[in-house]
């Protein structure tokens, strides 16, 4: 389609940013689109401001843990190709198209998703969710409809449940086997053992 | 025309129908692709199913079905898709900029996606180019420039008739004409559904806004009281020269915070059944005529009979939509008196009434759905202030709200507060009143 080679050339290394994300021309061209609207004042480069002018992420619980996941630590500014690596993790995952040579993982994987919702509960980066990081987003996902102590007791049962080497936070690999394992008995679990209004209200 | 349009269509529709399959993938595609969702959003995004149900389906396709449901890690993931897919592409703003139209229709304007295509169709744009401003403009402006003028003159000059009858009488006569003049100058296209619903003296007319010109076309058709803020220059002097002859209502820009005072007045008006119907644009804003968004309740306050009107315009012959943000007053219509035509539809709807037991805002919804449905218009729940402001908090709190509800199930307070007097005696037990009271 020779529609879309005129207007790609505006895009930085366009082909790379192919390569890289998977993303195909058209797409790619919609993203640059998109991400030039959110430029109000055409700098190029997209600030928190930005993102928070978009009503839809606005009204999001975690919309503020969003946004900061485009940027890098201690960077105030996102360029597109940051900005289209980010949301390369959301590709679908049956559509990865072969690519030769390539030994390392697809941005898309499934590993890669799970690293960025991982990101989200850990704002300081340092590899683990404690129960702190664990109840901010508690309290930012819930809000005011739930009590300081429903949301001790929720905090409570995610990391025992999550924490399997004991160190009070949740690493990577044990955020990673809560998904995947089938983990939930509909059966009393070993914190209720024998509490007699257990169950049948 | 039709011949060149063809590949251009068929390049559309296969890009359509690439987008669809990446659509539809995701969707055959399960719990993995919580996180994944298809950008591009050509066409709209899958139906919205409520938080409840994506929360059923993230938890599902988890592992087998909990009978008490409990925070999990994956929560987020819901979130997390939600606040993704609107950096991508989001409802609210999509509604103020100029809607995309499938195949071009020759303005440069409305060239989103289609770059150079062919020598043949830059040709045919050329062409386009010299009729429309070698050919039409110029009349155009001629046509619009003696419609302002004769409405100047001659509702002055009908103002100054002592008898009360004879004017109404001639200024009806003289405002069709000048607007129908006005309609000309436009090359405005207009079909008129359902006539005899029009409205009636007495009665306040409500249409969905997407620009300025919604009043002239309008008012083609039968005589409106306007209502509006008094501006300098030269809408000030024509707004003068209206009130002379004909009721309307303008108010100072001090005046348009008092809520009571714009009130009175428009029931005082209503109340006069020889006045002209009044004719108001809920939305209080222009939106680009894809959707209708939420309507300020001020006028569904009054109570008389509200005449909704659906305008929808045809966007292939020139996009009528006045961006405020990106041109001015005399741009815009510059712009529109250079497109080929404005193309639309008026639909007079039945006139509706404020049922019992309805309050201000519920009414004002269903004249809402009433003009969306009939429009071909998408009904938003969004303030079109949005445009300038932020997202008040509440919306927020409705999300977190939603959520603590699949935690913490449906409850009254009582139930709650029994739960936390529990909770104190027993610390070791209180796990397990959690557990049974978020059972059910």
């Amino acid at each position: 389609m020779g529609s879309s080679s005129s207007s790609m050339d505006h895009i930085p290394n366009a082909e790379e940013l192919m390569q890289e994300t998977g993303f195909s021309a058209a797409h790619l061209l919609r993203l640059y689109e998109r991400f030039e609207f959110l430029d109000k004042d055409q700098t190029g480069e997209l600030r928190p401001e930005d993102f928070g002018a978009i009503g839809g992420l606005a009204l999001n619980p975690i919309g503020d843990r969003i946004i900061s996941a485009f940027f890098s630590p201690g960077q105030e500014t996102v360029d597109f190709p940051s900005f289209v690596r980010v949301l390369a993790h959301f590709r679908p995952n049956g559509t990865n198209r072969t690519r030769n040579g390539t030994q390392q993982e697809p941005v898309n994987s499934r590993t890669r998703k799970l690293k960025f919702a991982f990101q989200l509960y850990d704002q300081d980066r340092d590899g683990k969710i404690s129960r702190a990081e664990l109840l901010q987003v508690l309290r930012a996902m819930l809000g005011i409809q739930v009590t300081e102590e429903q949301l001790q007791s929720i905090a409570e049962r995610a990391i025992q449940e999550a924490d399997l080497d004991r160190d009070d936070a949740i690493s990577f690999d044990e955020f990673k086997k809560v998904q995947q394992v089938s983990p939930h008995p509909q059966t009393p679990t070993k914190e209720t053992p024998l509490h007699p209004t257990e169950g049948g209200r | 025309m039709r011949l060149c349009l063809k590949p251009l269509e068929l390049v559309s529709l296969m890009r359509l129908s690439v987008v669809s399959l990446w659509f539809f993938i995701w969707r055959a595609d399960c719990s993995l692709n919580i996180l994944s969702l298809g950008v591009g959003g050509i066409i709209a995004k899958e139906p919205p199913s409520s938080l409840q149900q994506e929360m059923q389906e993230l938890r599902g396709s988890a592992g087998c079905l909990r009978s008490e449901p409990e925070f999990e890690m994956a929560d987020i993931f819901y979130f997390c898709r939600r606040g993704v897919e609107s950096i991508v592409d989001d409802e609210v703003t999509k509604c103020f900029s100029a809607q995309e139209l499938e195949s071009w229709n020759l303005l440069t304007r409305s060239n989103y996606n289609f770059r150079h295509i062919s020598l043949r169709v830059t040709v045919l744009w050329g062409f386009g180019v010299l009729v429309r401003y070698g050919v039409l403009l110029p009349l155009r402006v001629t046509l619009a420039v003696t419609g302002i003028s004769l409405l100047l003159v001659l509702t002055t000059l009908v103002g100054f008739l002592p008898n009360r009858e004879l004017r109404s009488f001639l200024s009806e006569k003289v405002h069709l004409m000048c607007y129908r003049i006005c309609v000309r100058a436009l090359t405005a296209i207009i079909t008129y559904h359902n006539r005899e619903n029009k409205p009636q003296n007495g009665g306040i007319c409500v249409a969905n806004h997407t620009t300025p010109i919604d009043v002239i076309i309008l008012a083609n058709d039968g005589c409106y009281s306007l209502v509006g803020q008094a501006h300098g220059g030269l809408m000030g002097m024509i707004q003068r020269a209206m009130v002379k002859s004909s009721p309307h209502i303008w108010f100072e820009r001090s005046e348009v915070k008092d809520r009571h005072l714009v009130a009175k007045r428009l029931g005082d008006h209503v109340a006069d059944k020889t006045k002209q119907p009044i004719l108001i644009f809920p939305e209080g804003t222009c939106i680009n005529n894809t959707s209708v968004m939420m309507f300020k309740k001020g006028s569904f306050e009054i109570a008389c009979t509200v005449y909704p009107v659906a305008i929808k315009y045809d966007p292939r012959f020139g996009d009528a939509f006045w961006n405020s943000s990106k041109f001015g007053m005399v741009n815009y219509l510059l712009r529109m008196m250079s497109s080929w035509a404005i193309v639309c539809s008026v639909w007079y709807l039945p006139p509706m009434n404020r049922e019992e037991g309805e309050d201000a805002v519920q009414f004002a919804n269903r004249v809402k759905a009433a003009i969306a449905a009939q429009g071909g218009l998408v009904d938003l729940i969004w303030d079109g202030g949005l445009k300038r402001t932020k997202v008040k908090d509440a919306f927020k709190e409705e999300q977190q709200k939603l959520y603590s509800q699949v935690l913490v199930g449906e409850q009254d307070q009582e139930d709650q507060s029994g739960d936390r007097q529990l909770e104190e005696e027993n610390p070791e037990g209180d796990r397990n009143n959690q557990d049974s009271s978020k059972g059910q």
